[in-house]
This record gives C-alpha cells, structure tokens and sequence, in this order.
C-alpha cells in the first residue's frame, strides 16, 4: 500500500466520523418536529419495537436457560448454588441483556432501517422530497432515529425480565435450587443502580446502533451494490461500537 | 397519517410489556423496591433468636431438610435484644410439636442460612400465632473461630476440652 493511499484512508476514516456527527446534530435538531408529528414516531416505535418482541424473547428465554445451566453447574462445584438467582440476575441486568438486545437490534431492525432508506435514496424517493420542500431528515430520518432510541430500553428490560424467568425455569424446575432461595438471593445483591446500570447503557446503544443505521441509509450510494454495502456497514459498525461502548461503559460505572 | 389496527395493537403491546418490564425489574427486584406481596397461605408461628446471622425474609424453613414453609419476617424486640423471626409454615405441615426446637443452619459452605425444626415430644401442635420457644442462633463464623484461638491460648495448647463451647448456645426459656 503506498503512502498515498494510506493517507486517503485515514482522511476517509476522519471525514466519516465527522459525517455521522454532524449528522447527529442535523438529527437532534430534527427531534423536536419529529415529536410534534406523533404517528410517524408510533409508526417507527412499532418497527423497530414491536416487531422485534419475538426475536427478543426467544432470544432472552434461551440466554437465561443457557446462564441458568452454565451458573448452576459452575456454582454446583462450590456448594454454593444458592447465589444463582444473584449470578443469573446481576449477569443480565448489567451486560447480557442490553448488548445482546443491542446486536440482535441491529441485525433485525437496524439493517431494515438502512435498506430501507438506503432504498429511498437510491430510488430518488428523499431528492424528491427535497424538490417538495420536504425535508426528509424530519419525515423521514428522526421519526425512525427516535423510533429506535425508544424502543431499545424496553426491550432489554424485556430480554432481562424473560431471561430471570429462563434462568429460574432451568434453575428451580429443572436443577432444584429452591425458590425461595433464589428470589431472595437475587433480590439481595440486584440493586435499584443496577438496574439504571441496565438502562442507561441500553439507551446508549439505542441512540448508536440508530444513528448508525440512519446514518449508513441516508449516504448509502444509490445503487443496488451501495444499499447492499451500507445494510452490511450497519450491522459491523454497530456491533463493533456496542461492544467498545459496552466497555467503556462499565469500566464507567464500576 | 392514521395508522390501521394491528399497527396500534402491536405498538400497545409492546409498550405495555416493555414498561411491565421495566416495573418489574425497578420494583421487583432489588430488596429496597416495593413488593407485591402474593397471597400467603399456611399459618405463622414466631420464633426467638439472639444471633439470626444473614438469615432473610423468604429463607427457607425446612424440617428433616425438606422444605416446609419460609421466613415471612424479621424485627428486632428492642426489649429483649432479640431478633423476633416469623415462619410461614405451609398448610399441609399442621401437625408440628409445639415444644419443637429451631436452629438456624447454613446450606453449604458459602451458602444462604436457613431455619431447621427438630420436632419435639409433645402431643399438642403449633397453631396461628404459636411461638416456639427453643431455638439456637447462627453459628457465626467469626466467633468461632475467636472462641476456638482464646480456648487454645488459655489452655495453653490443650486440644483435649474445645468441644462444649456450642452447647453453650443452646438456650431454653422455661
């Protein structure tokens, strides 16, 4: 690789990052209108929410009975399975649920999101809009920006609620650790900052994996190749930014 | 822009659990939220202990180790300095001898502590409201292992006499 090129790459690497934040910022100023338009943000809360309940679920289900039998087979050799509801629970609340929800978001809602727009784009759709004087980043980048931003809490305290059930199911039911011991375990070392823990990062990774799926839509070229190439942008870039976040994050809030 | 039915069915849905979600893990969980108590079947009986350890609401109460009922609830008797524990014993379990004993007793080596019941000898049981009278506090480690060191410098070594110490703990009140 010559010197040039090298060069080129790092300038395209610096003038991408300034390029999504700046489309941050013509973002949030959008925000505001976006909300004074209510049925667009359902309709979006309901793409990237609703329809991804099932994927979650299933998902959260089987994370839970996966940590339940890992934990009570890790515990089981310390005489100590009681503390697998704190193990089960600290486990999801604070890292499984929001990045797995976080990399399941962005393979199920974030590569439609970029196809989706990355389609308008390359089928002229947003340049139309402009000549109508519409301005696509309010109709249609912020009502899904905001669409996922919203949806990604809820449905990490979803993956957590049905992952502590799965957990339990294969805990209790299947091991024999009892109940009572479990949920009292549990609900001694969970504490309320936990549970923000959870939160706080789920919206961080909201807001990334959407503003980069907006993002990756709204400047993908407009080819069928370059909707191709921005849907698979979305889901590396994503996925890498959750997993370094995710990092940062805790190493934050330890 | 009006949305059709299964649009705002789904979305309601979603919220719904999403915030159903959050509630429970904001309320449910940690031990300073608030409890939606289930309905609690089976009777209460209370029990004296000087020492409870890390003994919890919702610890198992078990005799013969199988599992009889919980802990419904610690206060402390600010008169007599003692820990006032209540077992919710389930329904089926109606024929425990009033004068049985209650010891709390660990689960493992690092495990939660739970509440074992030897049965006595007399022929009336305990009902709603019952209280036992005989009962052995946690063993506390520490302490044990303090007693076991000031036994050993005092006897100077002597191995023979460190037996009787528990024993001590043992308390009756009639």
């Amino acid at each position: 690789m010559s010197n040039g090129d090298r060069d080129g790459l790092i300038v395209e690497g610096i003038r991408r990052l300034g390029s999504v934040v700046i489309f941050l910022a013509r973002l949030l100023a959008q925000c505001a209108p976006a909300l004074g338009r209510p049925w667009l943000l359902v309709h979006q809360v309901y793409n990237a929410g609703a329809r991804s309940l099932i994927i979650i679920m299933l998902s959260g289900l089987f994370v839970g009975m996966v940590l339940g039998l890992q934990g009570y087979d890790l515990l089981h050799r310390f005489g100590s399975v009681e503390a697998l509801g704190s193990a089960a629970a600290l486990g999801l609340l604070k890292e499984l649920a929001p990045v797995m929800t976080a990399l399941l978001f962005a393979g199920r809602a974030g590569t439609a999101l970029t196809s989706e727009i990355g389609l308008m784009r390359a089928t002229d759709q947003l340049t139309a809009m402009e000549i109508m004087a519409v301005d696509p980043m309010r109709y249609v980048a912020a009502p899904r920006f905001l669409g996922g931003v919203i949806a990604m809490p809820l449905l990490t305290a979803i993956f957590s609620v049905v992952g502590l059930y799965g957990a339990q199911l294969i805990g209790v039911q299947l091991m024999g650790v009892d109940r009572g011991v479990f949920w009292s375990q549990m609900q001694d070392s969970v504490e309320l900052r936990n549970v923000t823990e959870g939160v706080v990062k789920s919206l961080v990774f909201g807001t990334a994996c959407s503003l980069i799926a907006v993002h990756e839509g709204y400047n993908a070229a407009p080819t069928a190749e370059g909707v191709a190439l921005a849907t698979t942008r979305t889901v590396v870039a994503s996925s890498v930014l959750t997993l370094l976040l995710d990092y940062v994050l805790t190493a934050t809030f330890l | 822009m009006r949305p059709n039915r299964t649009l705002e069915i789904g979305t309601g849905l979603f919220v719904l659990l999403g915030f159903a979600a959050l509630l429970f893990l904001t309320t449910q969980l940690p031990a300073s939220g608030v409890k939606f108590g289930r309905a609690m079947l089976g009777y209460h009986v209370t029990a004296e202990f000087d020492d409870i350890g890390d003994l919890k609401v919702g610890s198992p109460v078990a005799m013969a180790g199988v599992r009889i009922g919980e802990v419904a609830g610690i206060r402390f008797d600010s008169k007599e300095y003692k820990a006032v524990v209540t077992l919710r014993i389930d329904p089926q379990y109606n024929q425990i001898p009033e004068d049985s004993f209650a010891s709390i007793q660990t689960t493992g080596l690092l495990g939660g502590k739970y509440i074992g019941l030897s049965p006595g000898g007399l022929d009336s049981y305990l009902k709603d409201g019952g209280r036992i009278e005989q009962t052995q506090s946690a063993i506390v480690l520490e302490s044990l292992v303090n007693k076991f060191f000031a036994n050993y410098a005092s006897k100077g070594g002597d191995s023979q006499s460190q037996g009787g110490d528990n024993r001590n703990k043992v308390e009756s009140k009639k």
